[in-house]
């Protein structure tokens, strides 16, 4: 049996939108809406949608960057929301983040040192005097030099930037890294260079990822597990094989169909959805996918559909959708 | 670090010309005859005739303008046509007071306005934020000739009717002493402390909503930590810009500041003179102050070194 590592129950994200002229709070921007799932220790499950859908929230909760609005974030155990500061402060050592944009989460004024000091400093990691060949270790690890090390941010390139952040993100010996569209800023050639990148630190450092991302490619590449949202719900949830072979919800079977196939003599099944994602501040009653969806009847615009399994499915794929059975045949 | 210093004290050499060639001109800028103007209109034909002597305006443009120059460059700036005492000696005796009043001002809008600032950035939209802004912009729309009278009229002239003590607190006149201090450094930092905090303000509101403070927040780093050490340093570039620019600002505002309160200052110095038709004292001065406004903002740029590791000066 495979140790939980991060269990979310039911977290809610639910920013206000402030209006008037008293700046009072006239309604809720629904971004992640009652989400569960689990992370096992030593897999990589990722989080895929389209904008908007609550993903990169869901990562920023969890680490409570931003603080959620309800639900339950267990970290080997442990209650993340019922931490006060300085205990979470120091259960950071633990889950690290990786931010899309390598040119903007890196300090402009700190050298790639004082970067990896300052987060080895703050958790108090190693001793003083062995942090200096830390760092260059670190730097090493993800394929920049050590000579590197007193540079400016804006002295490297994209690529390395985003190695200069995953350095950062394992200088404190972290259990977890959330990866939030981690390589979607890198071009094609450099984006395959990171994720092998991750793929081998993981193995080297037996990492556990979190692995938000847009970009089907790179999720079928590196994940076990994949988790489908939709306007702050969960959708689908499988193995990858399950998940891009044999995917159950509409929503998943339209993303799917959208991946380009490089064949030209294959025949694509396009299933092309009309209309508009509806707003987070208001989303549809039932199932939030009906006014999108090419099968939706009477019953999806009231009753709102469970996570469920049914025979055919491999075990622990679950998708939301009243109609499974018959959309499989 | 040092071929830069050398490299943007040779750019300064065009501004100095510039500046010199502008208080040359001043004398020639004068409508009509100087020398007769400053001769005083009753003067006669001689008397006016050996004024332009005295004043050098016999000799072609050019010339003078060397003369003027050479002689400034070893520290003689002419002489009061009041007094006949030397303008070096005029400013020199008024420079420090001068000095000391911006230095102080400039320190205490830096001190209140970047606290105000951050106060605001880090609790923005509250109504701590608004009211601080609000306060800022009375602070920014206050004359400061009319602020001075008014701190006057409050804290030095005694009792006032609605208040339940004794004001006399601050002396309404002079230089010196802390009592005579206070209420001309207040008159005049007012205005800055209010740009600086609303620039702050801004400034910092940018910073806060970047990626990498939300990476420092992720390695767990303080929040105070944060606000000071990854927000505000990379804020105050502009911060820095408007403290240099001010301070020219500053230097005029002494003119005002120091005629309000009595202050024998560079600028009364400069009121004086042109009240009393006095062109060397007034060239001197102006040159004196133009060439400290110079001066500053050259520290200025090498902060920015300092401040903005990209911006690389060599």
């Amino acid at each position: 049996m495979k140790k939980e590592l991060l269990k979310v129950n039911d977290l809610k994200q639910h920013f206000p939108i402030k209006g008037g002229l008293l700046g009072r709070t006239v309604n809720h921007v629904k971004a992640v809406d009652g989400v569960s799932f689990t992370v096992y220790e030593g897999e990589t499950v990722s989080i895929v949608g389209e904008s908007g859908c609550g993903k990169s929230t869901t990562g920023r909760a969890v680490l409570r960057l931003d603080e959620p609005t309800s639900g339950e974030v267990y970290f080997d155990g442990e209650n993340l929301l019922s931490l006060n500061k300085r205990e979470m402060r120091a259960k950071r050592k633990d889950l690290q983040i990786i931010f899309q944009d390598p040119y903007a989460s890196i300090n402009p004024r700190q050298t790639v040192r004082q970067v990896l000091e300052e987060a080895i400093v703050i958790q108090n990691v190693i001793p003083p005097n062995e942090r200096e060949e830390k760092i260059k270790e670190l730097m090493e690890k993800v394929g920049l030099g050590a000579h590197q090390i007193d540079r400016f941010p804006h002295e490297f390139s994209g690529g390395q930037r985003q190695r200069i952040g995953i350095a950062r993100a394992l200088s404190v010996d972290p259990k977890l890294i959330i990866c939030d569209e981690a390589v979607s800023a890198l071009d094609v050639s450099i984006q395959a260079q990171v994720i092998n990148l991750l793929k081998q630190l993981q193995r080297e450092m037996k990492l556990t990822y979190l692995f938000i991302s847009h970009d089907l490619g790179v999720v079928r590449h590196i994940s076990d597990r994949v988790i489908v949202m939709y306007l702050g719900r969960i959708v689908e949830v499988a193995d990858k094989n399950s998940l891009f072979e044999n995917p159950k919800h509409p929503y998943t079977k339209a993303l799917l169909s959208a991946i380009p196939v490089p064949d030209p003599k294959r025949k694509k099944e396009r299933v092309i959805l009309t209309g508009d994602v509806p707003s987070p501040i208001d989303p549809p009653a039932g199932c939030r996918f009906h006014t999108r969806c090419p099968f939706a009847t009477d019953k999806c615009k009231e009753e709102e559909p469970e996570l469920r399994t049914t025979d055919g499915m491999s075990e622990q794929h679950e998708a939301a959708c009243h109609y499974i059975e018959e959309l499989s045949s | 670090m040092f071929t830069f210093i050398i490299r943007r004290s040779i750019q300064t050499i065009p501004v100095l010309i510039g500046v010199t060639v502008l208080v040359f001109m001043l004398m020639h800028l004068i409508p009509g005859d100087p020398a007769q103007i400053i001769a005083g209109e009753s003067a006669s034909e001689q008397q006016v005739e050996q004024m332009r002597e005295r004043l050098g305006l016999n000799d072609p443009l050019p010339v003078q303008y060397f003369k003027y120059i050479s002689n400034a460059v070893q520290g003689d700036l002419g002489s009061s046509v009041r007094n006949g005492r030397a303008v070096a000696d005029e400013i020199s005796a008024r420079f420090w007071t001068t000095v000391e009043l911006a230095v102080y001002s400039t320190i205490l809008s830096i001190f209140i306005g970047l606290i105000a600032g951050i106060i605001s950035a880090t609790r923005h939209y509250t109504l701590t934020d608004v009211s601080i802004m609000i306060v800022a912009l009375f602070g920014l729309s206050m004359p400061n000739f009319w602020l001075g009278l008014m701190l006057i009229q409050w804290f030095s002239i005694g009792h006032i009717s609605w208040l339940p003590f004794d004001t006399a607190w601050f002396s309404p006149s002079g230089w010196g002493s802390w009592q005579q201090n206070v209420l001309p450094v207040i008159t005049l930092g007012t205005a800055g402390a209010a740009i600086i905090a609303r620039m702050t303000r801004s400034s910092m509101l940018e910073v806060i909503g970047q990626d990498f403070i939300r990476t420092a927040r992720a390695k767990g780093v303080k929040e105070r930590v944060v606000i000071y050490r990854h927000a505000l340093k990379n804020a105050l570039i502009p911060v820095v810009t408007i403290v240099g620019l001010q301070f020219g600002s500053l230097l005029g505002g002494t003119v005002l500041t120091e005629t309000v309160f009595a202050i024998n200052g560079m600028g009364r110095l400069i009121i004086d003179a042109i009240r009393a038709r006095d062109f060397p004292v007034v060239q001197g001065t102006v040159l004196v102050i133009s060439l400290l406004f110079v001066l500053v903002n050259f520290l200025v740029d090498i902060s920015y070194r300092y401040l903005n590791k990209r911006v690389d000066l060599d």
